[in-house]
């Protein structure tokens, strides 16, 4: 992260006269292509439209033939779909260029192909049709193609138009360009033109390419307003990211409940059952064998210790105490001291995070590093918790054999899983032979320090 | 031997009273909250404090807070913390509050209560008595260590005790072995963790728990 503000910083120190005509040149080329592109676009548009407005009129001059019948099939399930892909594929390839050139990241505005009953290829076809007709981004895709070719050509192509013709005018008029002219001694047609030809030529190519940078930004701009997803479309990712996340989160606490019902079930439960039993009979025998009652009340006692030690098992899986007496930073150095590899640990915690996001962070750290220990045979790792511009940040890292891979671990998934309902993200580089390093990120404010009265 | 009590459950301040003084020490104060302790090892300079981790108001960690409170209240005044659950984090911290004279147990272990009662009067007495739990991970923690790796089992026992705090009578009754014999596993360990040896228990434990914490 900081190589590449040094980077950007040489970049921005090494700025020489010339990097800005090298930048117009670039940016002129750049509009040009997309502006090609938009053309592309909307001659695919004015096809789509020919092709529809002959297939309305077709039964006019074809009468009521099998061969009418066929070829608006054959329209309807190959051409229409094509040529939306297709024209899905333009607005991504310039969506994806505005980002690259024009520095205007366009997110993708597309619902995604709903799932659905039935293979056949009528179904699929009928889905894929009101998929691809009930998005409203596919009619603004349509609308960017018969907009954006005629702003495309003026704003992208606008640069590239100056540059050419600046430098024509350059060559053209002047006198030199002209040598029989100049040397049978008679000027051309328009000598004041020619004299004014050098001038008004750099000043062309000069405007061009400082234009060009700026009209390729507001170019990307006018994309995103047609390309970019609405504040509609956003929020119904939105509710539909919540939706997931929220059904997620859902079925991990049904989940766990289950596990913990299970626990007791098992655990607790059993063991006090057999401290009830042991000291029923223990009661028993007290008259008449003392020493067999001895025996049973040992066993009650160990009972006894057992209950306890697994019930405390079940609390520190469920809301770890340190966790509450302390919070997040002292309760993952808690977990740290009880790594069996060293840990460096580093933290830099104001304040306390919401109950929720502190318990989602310290479980997720405590899996991560558990898997540290269980899988990286590392011998050593680092552990660090921050918190900065509204997000609240844990990185692991560790010196073991990488190769840590959320797609497979079931462990990694989960994780993702728990932070996902907290708008949260993980982030895992492991490339082989290591080093890993994981960074998780969950959006939320700390509270102001309790101070203690001791 | 008189003894203060600082534990916020009834059931358990009651039959931790009479556990104690069934066993001949006498409980001046059983109390309910930190301020409360404090007041009371002040008016009753008891020579030893029980406290639990968790007190009212917050159920935090009110109790270990109370408790190295009271330490400074009047210093060298041997604690013993008691907790439903054992943190290293929390047992660094009162070994780092002076020497000697500190203890930090699981309740569970009031179930044996001769066991338990031994506890207390090796930490009125400046003795160390750390939970097996504390230990059996500190040990765990310690698993990479060269020289721990060295040891052989029956020398990692004796270590494991050790920094419980035991005395080496007591560590020989507890493995069924000669006192000669502890004292020679007990040489044996200090010579490889480089460990200078000690005749003084308190001085040993403390050298112990600092090696295995690192």
């Amino acid at each position: 992260m900081s190589n590449k503000v040094a980077a950007l910083g040489a970049g921005a120190r090494r700025r020489g006269p010339w990097s800005w005509t090298s930048e117009g040149v670039a940016a002129a080329g750049h509009g040009l292509a997309l502006a090609g592109l938009a053309l592309a676009g909307a001659a695919l548009l004015i096809a789509l439209a020919a092709g529809l407005a002959l297939l309305v009129r077709l039964p006019a001059y074809s009468g009521p033939t099998s061969h009418g019948g066929l070829l608006r099939l054959l329209f309807i399930a190959v051409v229409i779909p094509g040529s939306l892909l297709c024209i899905r594929r333009l607005a991504g390839l310039t969506r994806s260029l505005a980002g690259k050139w024009c520095g205007v990241p366009i997110a993708v505005p597309y619902r995604p192909m709903p799932g659905g009953e039935g293979a056949s290829p009528w179904s699929l076809l009928r889905r894929c049709l009101r998929w691809l007709l009930a998005d409203p981004a596919t009619w603004r895709d349509l609308l960017w193609m018969a907009a954006g070719a005629c702003v495309g050509l003026v704003l992208a192509a606008a640069p590239a138009v100056l540059v050419l013709a600046g430098l024509r005018t350059m060559t053209t008029l002047h006198p030199f360009a002209h040598p029989f002219s100049a040397a049978s001694g008679a000027w051309p047609a328009f000598p004041h033109a020619a004299v004014l030809a050098i001038p008004l030529g750099l000043a062309a190519v000069a405007a061009g390419l400082w234009s060009g940078p700026r009209l390729l930004a507001v170019y990307g701009l006018f994309a995103r307003t047609m390309l970019g997803p609405t504040r509609q479309a956003d929020l119904a990712q939105r509710v539909d990211h919540l939706a997931l996340t929220r059904s997620e989160s859902i079925d991990t606490g049904a989940a766990e409940m289950r596990r913990i019902e299970r626990d007791l079930h098992d655990g607790a439960q059993a063991r006090l059952i057999a401290m009830g039993m042991a000291l029923d009979a223990a009661d028993q025998l007290l008259d008449t064998s003392p020493a067999a009652a001895r025996a049973l009340l040992a066993e009650a006692r160990e009972s006894s210790i057992k209950a306890l030690s697994e019930l405390r098992g079940l609390v520190r899986g469920i809301h770890p105490p340190v966790l509450a007496d302390r919070g997040l930073a002292e309760a993952v150095r808690a977990l740290a001291l009880d790594m069996p590899l060293r840990v460096h640990f580093d933290s830099e915690l104001p304040g306390r995070a919401p109950a929720p996001a502190e318990s989602a962070a310290y479980f997720a750290a405590s899996e991560l590093m558990a898997n540290v220990s269980k899988h990286a045979e590392a011998s050593q790792a680092w552990v660090e918790i921050r918190h900065g511009s509204g997000m609240l940040r844990v990185s692991v890292t560790d010196d073991g054999n990488g190769g840590a891979d959320p797609a497979r671990g079931t462990g990694l998934r989960g994780i993702e899983r728990r932070l996902a309902a907290f708008d949260g993200v993980l982030a895992v580089s492991s490339p082989p032979g290591g080093p890993t390093v994981v960074n998780m990120e969950i959006p939320c404010a700390l509270s102001s320090p309790k101070t203690s009265s001791c | 031997m008189r003894v203060v009590i600082a534990e916020d459950l009834f059931l358990l301040r009651d039959g931790l009273t009479r556990m104690l003084e069934a066993y001949g020490l006498h409980v001046t104060a059983a109390v309910d909250n930190g301020p409360d302790l404090l007041a009371a090892v002040t008016k009753d300079q008891p020579d030893v404090a029980i406290v639990d981790v968790r007190l009212p108001p917050t159920f935090t960690d009110e109790g270990l807070r109370a408790a190295l409170a009271a330490r400074t209240e009047v210093p060298g005044l041997p604690v013993l913390v008691l907790s439903q659950y054992v943190e290293q984090l929390y047992a660094r911290e009162l070994l780092a509050c002076g020497t000697g004279g500190i203890g930090y147990l699981l309740k569970d272990r009031v179930l044996n209560s001769a066991q338990f009662t031994d506890a207390v009067r090796r930490v009125a007495a400046g003795g160390t008595a750390m939970d097996p739990e504390v230990i059996a991970r500190l040990l765990d923690h310690s698993s990479a260590d060269r020289a721990v790796a060295t040891l052989s089992p029956r020398e990692r026992e004796v270590l494991g005790l050790m920094a419980e705090g035991r005395s080496n009578a007591a560590i020989a009754q507890q493995l069924v072995i000669t006192e000669r014999a502890v004292a020679k596993h007990t040489a044996s360990i200090f010579l490889r963790l480089g460990l200078q040896p000690s005749d003084d228990d308190n001085r040993r434990v403390l050298a112990v728990l600092a090696y295995l914490g690192r």
